[in-house]
């Protein structure tokens, strides 16, 4: 196993080989990739070097300290955090040498191609078809909703119906979709904000050749699995300090501005003080236990924690505003690449973390997860799991 | 950061301990002392101590005691939540122990460590750390006066008395009056401790030992609550797997599982402000806070879980015979003990710089 001292060996060897000051940015990131220090817990050759996930942190420290640029990972969200550990298990050989290193790199950037007007919580309903033609290419047509970064993609995840004649969990294949095709039309949707984070896709015709399916015929279930339980990690595990999220501004306003404050307020504020701080203990918990892979089902409950938390502290802090609260700082529709929590009003805070319950995975599905997986709670009789998907109701 | 999690030997005690308790404090035991002569288990408490030596945790070893800290004794504290067990842990072996700490009364700590004498501060048990408390009068070489709301003082031999000298005295429970008070939790009960006349060797200051006693019992309580809040979490998801209505188990109903989930969420979150608690009163560092935030988070939770115990077991929650009252009573009187949740908010407010209007 390589250890910390032999990553911060392989750094120095890195940044002597390409020096950040005179190496261009994706020259330098090609070279980290291929040195293995992109995300040493992937595989030798494929931009890691096979060892502990929590040692990536050394190689950072080494790298940022030496002014090396980094691949602002915010901009492509869905690709690392989800569409690569999904290639990862999943991919061919030639798949995973042709699609991870422009992942890392940030030159590929990824969307997912997932929900659908009919299948939100009901994923598994899906109905965009992708029908093959003979043994060649596949074939899609369908309409994709909520997609984020689908403006800037380059690649999407894509789960499609290849078989309507089986129940609905089975007959899905997961592919590899490639945005510049002359059948996939992307939209925007414009949101509450004002703005359009994301947007609807319409597949027309698209062709996908069986080279970029992601796993067998009909698995695309079990593969999407992957892909799900691994945005639900990137959603909820984030480490803070204290007072390091949407708790912040609020405390900031509130210590700024005495003259805002109430003692109704006062005690809403102190009550989600400490249940954020409360859950930010609750993650470094979590964190310790995977530290130790011992990784405990707490995780389930980050993401539900934080989008009440967000919702509540962004709802307080426009009340605390008082007159500006009244106020809103932009409803001009733009196409952000990111989303920004910090740089813009409270308002704004308060209208986008209402998606926080609903994107990847609403709070009430959240629920269900929770009260079957963890306390071993019998499932709602269901009646949809050994019908054909093509003779379901909708 | 504090270390959140249990060490192997810290799971080690904590199966010693349950062990115990399942051998003295099943549920019908704890119900029918309840209401007996001897409300506390001292055949318990004596298998605590003198087979475990758990009273003297906090104790240096060089003083007559383990030399363990904080987070062995939130250990024991959350098993004794567990099984609502009516021993004097919380307030002998953490809150009268922490006091004689502080005065530095090497005799009565070692006695204290051992198992050999209870002890109990006379602060009424709603008191927080820094909040106001009743003293008694020092007058001509004796102690006088009635102090209200002394936890487990019925089971004490000696009394640790704050007098208006602003020493601490102890008093040999013999040489005062103690009567029990009609208590909301039956299993911590109070008692009323008058003194008239009584002799008292003087300890050192008051208030600092009160002070740090409080906030290491407030800080501690937090996995006793944690304890109550697991435990009525555990029993109401075996029973709505097990209680059928309409042709099928009440557990797979999404209105009930939802509720669950949500106790489910709290108490996760409550395990970590009660480690982080303990872990801070080990190391000193940031205890403050960290005792503030678990008590202003943990009462509400374990009171909301004991509840809605309650409501999803229905009728058979509601009999005397069902043992959730006994973690009801216990957790709604937790959320008084050392200072509501709202008192350590109000603590919170001066600490971390969020002021009031």
């Amino acid at each position: 196993m390589i250890d910390a001292a032999e990553l911060k060996r392989r750094a120095a060897e890195l940044l002597a080989a390409h020096p950040p000051a005179t190496t261009d940015r994706l020259d330098f990131l090609r070279a980290r990739f291929d040195a293995g220090l992109a995300w040493v817990h992937y595989p030798e050759g494929l931009g890691g070097l096979g060892t502990a996930r929590s040692l990536q942190a050394v190689v950072d420290a080494e790298l940022d300290a030496a002014g090396a640029p980094d691949n602002d990972p915010r901009r492509n969200g869905i690709g690392l955090g989800m569409a690569a550990p999904t290639i990862l298990k999943y991919g061919t050989d030639e798949q995973k040498q042709r699609f991870l290193r422009p992942l890392w790199t940030g030159e590929e950037v990824w969307c997912q191609l997932f929900s659908e007007p009919g299948a939100g919580s009901d994923l598994a309903g899906l109905g965009t078809r992708a029908v093959r033609e003979g043994d060649g290419d596949w074939v899609v047509n369908g309409q994709k909703v909520w997609t984020s970064s689908a403006h800037n993609a380059r690649w999407a995840i894509l789960i499609a119906r290849t078989d309507p004649d089986v129940p609905k969990h089975a007959g899905i294949t997961y592919f590899l979709c490639d945005m510049t095709d002359p059948g996939v039309d992307v939209r925007p949707l414009r949101q509450i904000t004002g703005e359009a984070e994301f947007n609807e896709v319409f597949l027309t015709d698209v062709r996908i050749p069986d080279s970029r399916r992601l796993g067998a015929i009909g698995d695309g279930w079990k593969v999407a699995q992957t892909t799900l339980n691994n945005e639900r990690v990137a959603i909820g595990g984030m480490r803070l300090p204290r007072e390091g999220g949407m708790i912040g501004p609020v405390a900031k306003t509130w210590r700024e501005r005495p003259e805002l404050r109430t003692h109704d307020l006062h005690q809403r504020l102190l009550t989600l003080w400490v249940d954020a701080e409360v859950a930010r203990l609750t993650g470094e918990r979590l964190r310790q236990q995977l530290a130790l892979g011992q990784p405990g089902p707490e995780g389930a409950g980050m993401k539900l924690a934080f989008a009440r938390l967000n919702q509540e502290i962004s709802g307080l802090e426009v009340e605390l505003r008082g007159e500006e609260g009244l106020l809103y700082d932009d409803w001009t529709m733009r196409r952000p690449e990111l989303v920004d929590f910090v740089g813009r009003d409270a308002g704004y805070r308060y209208l986008r973390s209402k998606g926080n319950s609903i994107e990847g995975g609403t709070s009430e599905v959240l629920l269900n997860i929770v009260a079957e997986r963890v306390l071993g709670l019998p499932s709602e009789p269901r009646t949809d799991k050994d019908v054909a998907w093509k003779d379901l109701a909708r | 950061m504090s270390d959140l999690l249990y060490s192997e030997e810290e799971e080690a005690l904590r199966s010693a301990v349950r062990d115990l308790l399942a051998d003295h404090c099943d549920a019908p035991g704890v119900i029918a002392r309840t209401e007996s002569d001897a409300p506390h288990d001292l055949a318990a408490w004596k298998a605590l101590t003198d087979g475990m030596g758990l009273a003297g945790l906090l104790v240096p070893e060089a003083q007559g005691g383990q030399g363990a800290t904080h987070r062995e004794a939130a250990v024991v504290l959350e098993e004794l939540g567990r099984a609502v067990a009516p021993v004097p842990y919380l307030t002998s072996a953490v809150v009268a122990t922490e006091a004689l700490l502080e005065v530095g009364h090497e005799g009565l700590l070692a006695e204290l460590a051992a198992g050999r004498r209870i002890g109990a501060l006379t602060v009424a048990l709603n008191v927080a750390a820094g909040g106001a408390y009743k003293v008694v009068r020092h007058e001509g070489g004796a102690l006088h006066g009635e102090l209200t709301g002394v936890a487990d003082a019925a089971v004490a031999d000696v009394l640790l008395v704050p007098a208006d000298d602003g020493g601490l005295y102890a008093v040999d429970a013999a040489d005062a009056t103690v009567t029990p008070q009609v208590s909301f939790d039956l299993t911590r009960p109070l008692a009323t401790v008058t003194l008239d006349g009584a002799p008292g060797r003087l300890l050192g200051d008051a208030e600092p030992a009160v002070r740090r006693a409080l906030r290491a019992g407030a800080g501690l309580l937090a996995s006793e609550q944690l304890g109550v809040a697991d435990w009525v979490l555990t029993e109401t998801v075996r029973y709505l797997k097990e209680r059928k209505q309409f042709n099928r188990p009440v557990g797979g109903f999404q209105a009930l599982k939802h509720r669950l989930a949500q106790v489910w969420l709290e108490v996760v979150n409550l395990r970590a402000a009660a480690r982080n608690a303990a872990d801070a009163l080990t190391t000193g560092t940031d205890a403050n806070v960290a005792v503030a935030v678990a008590q202003a988070y943990a009462a509400p939770v374990a009171v909301r879980a004991a509840e809605e115990a309650l409501q999803l077991h229905a009728g058979i929650g509601m009999t005397w015979e069902h043992p959730i009252h006994l973690y009801l009573k216990r957790a709604k009187s937790d959320s008084i003990a050392y200072g509501t949740a709202g008192v350590h908010r109000a603590a919170l407010a001066e600490l971390v710089d969020l002021q009031a209007p």
